[in-house]
């Protein structure tokens, strides 16, 4: 065991394995606090909100404040539904995965709001640049569950041709962009596109999906520069859950209050959002993408939440922080916080809720069964092997011909 | 049919392409008002406006990024970065995302991109504006690589480049904007007005992306070069008194291996040649493939005229650079073989 003072600081997370986590330090804002500015705001005037939090469900699961989107209560029901499938889909997909019926599989949990009221409150016109665990844009967007089980099991149906690794989706149809694996990559991408949708005359607006870690990239400050210097319609994204695998949030961060503030140096209109709080979520997005569409120009929301489960199914989280923290996280689940508003709404009572529940499941068994006939990774079928020779270029050349002729297919 | 030299033929495609096709915009570092620092994208803003010819900050994977989102959404950019030794920032977006996106979006997404980008020695750069770094990017699967000898091929080859759906790294070789060169630093300088290349029609047409050239007719040996090594290794080839074929490749992924085999199976012997240092670059890769096509056509062992595996250096630039000198000591060489 190393004993000597470290000789520079190398940030560690206050809570270890066997730790007794303990969040009452983190500094979290009250519910209806901040306040809303019109769509036209100098970027440069949103630094209380950068600092601060935005948040709309307080203590009682009432919705407070100037945030509050006053949003139907059947469309939070909508909401509610897309974010309970997103798990439970989750819940399966990785049950799945342990089966050997998948290479590899990532769940979103505890951060089903982010991705759920953030598609709500975009167009499903609106483009989005997503990170692997953005699936909630899908449920929202109503891409066919079978559809995506194809392309985690690899299969003859998968729309990927077995290219990508389980979760990174594409679904240009659906305004999906190509997941990478390649972390940030997609956040300059995202401000090229919206650029081009304005070249075009189009209202359309982009969105894209970075993790806290990620921050750190370069690809970071490329997309903010390009977004304030061409004031580019497009919304950038963080979610910060607190964890890059097994890396706190505190490697990325550095000295800096907020990822959000990170924002204000480009001088871009940046907000901090409470993650696990769908109304925020949704009245945030829904005020980025007002603004971006009427050429105020970009946002910069980060979204403050915890990642509830393991990165993916490649660690395990025991190894490298406290398995009560999710529990104890102050900002609570998203699900529930939600479901409980609606309950108090007088919108949504407990045997509702796992009526739903059981119709999901029910659900996701079927649409997997339905996906395996399509063939699984192991047994297939799978897409046609001369099928990796393809797409390389528009038309092969003459070198991909001879190796697929060397390869005897 | 207008005397143009390479800079010129360059800007007459890309304003002719700007002119067809409303889809294609050019950006780069200087590109815009100024029209670049070795004025390509000269008069391209003016004519075209501010959005479609413009100035971008320094950040090459930003702009290699910028422009796989809007080839993703419709347009077909052209940017340039300003020198190729300046191009890794951007090899992360280039390799693993523009060149991929077509194969793992399965053709729901595609990238008709060209990356322009002053490459070579042979101006007193030193090592961070005389890089060849072709090699990098020939090794990246979907990906085309072209890089002209001439102002003729120059405007033809971007002008197909620019219309192809893939994406492309077109580097021009910035020893010969100007003038071809002959490998020989103390001679006079050439100007391509009196080259029959630097005869360049001023309207539309293109130079095949996979197709090679026999630039000089000869029975004894191959020479494959490509950009500004194709003026040198004719020059050596005429002063050696060796019946040389020379062939310009113009396109090095995927290169056109149908003149290449005609060739060395005429010949029996081959000299592969680039500017880049020697170990893994592309010289190896066509060495690699004519022996496997060739071997038994083959008289002698294939001859490789290459920069050496060192930093590219400023004060002994000549001493760096495979001029005439080392081409015909290889020419000997390769003749004098079994």
């Amino acid at each position: 065991m190393a004993t000597q003072e470290p000789r520079y600081r190398v940030p560690v997370p206050q809570f270890r394995p066997g730790d007794e986590p303990d969040f009452s330090h983190l500094n979290i804002p009250a519910a209806g606090e901040a306040k809303r500015p019109g769509v036209d705001v100098d970027g440069r005037d949103t630094i209380e909100l950068a600092l601060g939090m935005v948040r709309v469900l307080d203590h009682n699961h009432q919705a407070v404040g100037e945030w509050n989107p006053e949003i139907r209560p059947d469309v939070l029901r909508e909401g509610l539904r897309h974010m309970v499938l997103t798990r439970v889909y989750d819940e399966r997909m990785l049950k799945l995965q342990r089966q050997g019926k998948m290479s590899f599989y990532m769940k979103s949990t505890g951060e089903e709001a982010v991705a759920v009221a953030g598609a709500m409150a975009l167009k499903n016109s609106d483009m989005v640049f997503p990170s692997y665990r953005q699936q909630g844009i899908l449920f929202a967007r109503g891409r066919d569950i079978v559809d995506m089980m194809c392309h985690c099991i690899s299969n003859s149906r998968d729309n990927l041709k077995g290219r990508q690794l389980p979760v990174h989706y594409t679904w240009a149809e659906g305004n999906f962009f190509s997941i990478s694996g390649n972390l940030g990559t997609q956040f300059p991408q995202a401000v090229g596109w919206a650029m081009a949708a304005r070249y075009k005359g189009e209202d359309q607006v982009t969105a894209s999906w970075i993790g806290d870690g990620t921050t750190a990239e370069g690809d970071f400050h490329g997309a903010l520069t390009l977004a304030s210097t061409y004031r580019a319609p497009v919304i950038l994204n963080v979610v910060n859950n607190q964890f890059a695998i097994s890396t706190h949030q505190n490697m990325a961060i550095g000295d800096a209050p907020t990822f959000a503030m990170k924002g204000l140096g480009y001088g871009i209109a940046s907000l901090r959002v409470d993650g696990n709080d769908f109304l925020a979520v949704y009245a945030a997005m829904q005020w980025a993408a007002e603004r971006a569409r009427k050429g105020h120009g970009p946002a910069y929301i980060e979204y403050f939440s915890y990642r509830a489960d393991a990165h993916s199914t490649s660690d395990d989280p025991s190894g490298y922080r406290p398995k009560t923290e999710a529990k104890v996280w102050p900002l609570g689940d998203p699900i529930e916080r939600l479901k409980n508003h609606l309950i108090g709404l007088g919108e949504w009572d407990d045997e509702r809720h796992e009526a739903l529940e059981k119709e999901l499941n029910d659900l996701v068994v079927k649409s997997y069964k339905e996906a395996e006939s399509h063939g699984t990774l192991h047994d297939g079928p799978l897409s046609p092997v001369p099928s990796i020779f393809e797409d390389v270029f528009e038309e092969p050349d003459w070198r991909l011909i001879r190796q697929r002729q060397d390869l005897g297919v | 049919m207008a005397k143009m030299n390479m800079i010129q033929a360059l800007n007459s495609a890309l304003d002719i392409a700007m002119e067809k096709d409303p889809n294609v915009v050019s950006f780069g570092e200087d590109a815009g008002y100024f029209g670049g620092v070795f004025r390509v994208t000269a008069g391209l803003q003016a004519k075209y406006g501010l959005d479609r010819s413009f100035d971008t900050p320094i950040n090459e994977a930003a702009i290699a990024a910028m422009a796989i989102g809007m080839a993703a959404n419709g347009l077909r950019p052209v940017a340039e970065v300003q020198f190729s030794d300046y191009i890794f920032p951007a090899i992360d977006q280039i390799v693993n995302e523009m060149t991929r996106l077509r194969y793992r979006s399965a053709g729901q997404y595609t990238q008709p991109i060209v990356i322009r980008s002053p490459w070579g020695g042979g101006i007193r750069g030193g090592q961070t504006h005389s890089m060849s770094p072709e090699a990098f990017f020939t090794h990246v699967p979907g990906l085309r690589v072209v890089i002209p000898s001439n102002p003729y091929d120059a405007k033809g080859l971007l002008l197909a480049s620019i219309e192809n759906n893939d994406p492309v790294v077109f580097f021009e070789p910035k020893r010969m904007y100007n003038g071809p060169f002959d490998g020989k630093p103390d001679g006079a300088l050439q100007s391509w007005a009196n080259h029959p290349k630097g005869e360049v029609p001023e309207g539309h047409y293109t130079v095949p992306l996979d197709t090679a050239e026999v630039v000089r007719e000869g029975n004894d040996v191959t020479v494959i070069a490509y950009g500004t090594l194709v003026h040198v290794a004719l020059s050596a080839a005429e002063k050696s008194g060796i019946d040389a074929e020379v062939i310009d490749l113009k396109t090095l992924t995927p290169y056109d291996i149908g003149t290449i085999t005609t060739s060395v199976k005429k010949t029996g012997r081959c000299i592969v040649s680039q500017e880049a240092p020697r170990t893994s670059g592309f010289a190896a890769e066509l060495a690699a493939q004519i022996q496997e096509d060739c071997f038994w056509s083959l008289e002698a062992p294939i001859g490789r005229v290459t920069g050496w595996d060192t930093p590219y250096p400023h004060a002994h630039e000549w001493s760096y650079f495979p001029g005439q000198d080392r081409f015909i000591n290889a020419l000997k060489s390769v003749m004098e073989a079994a």
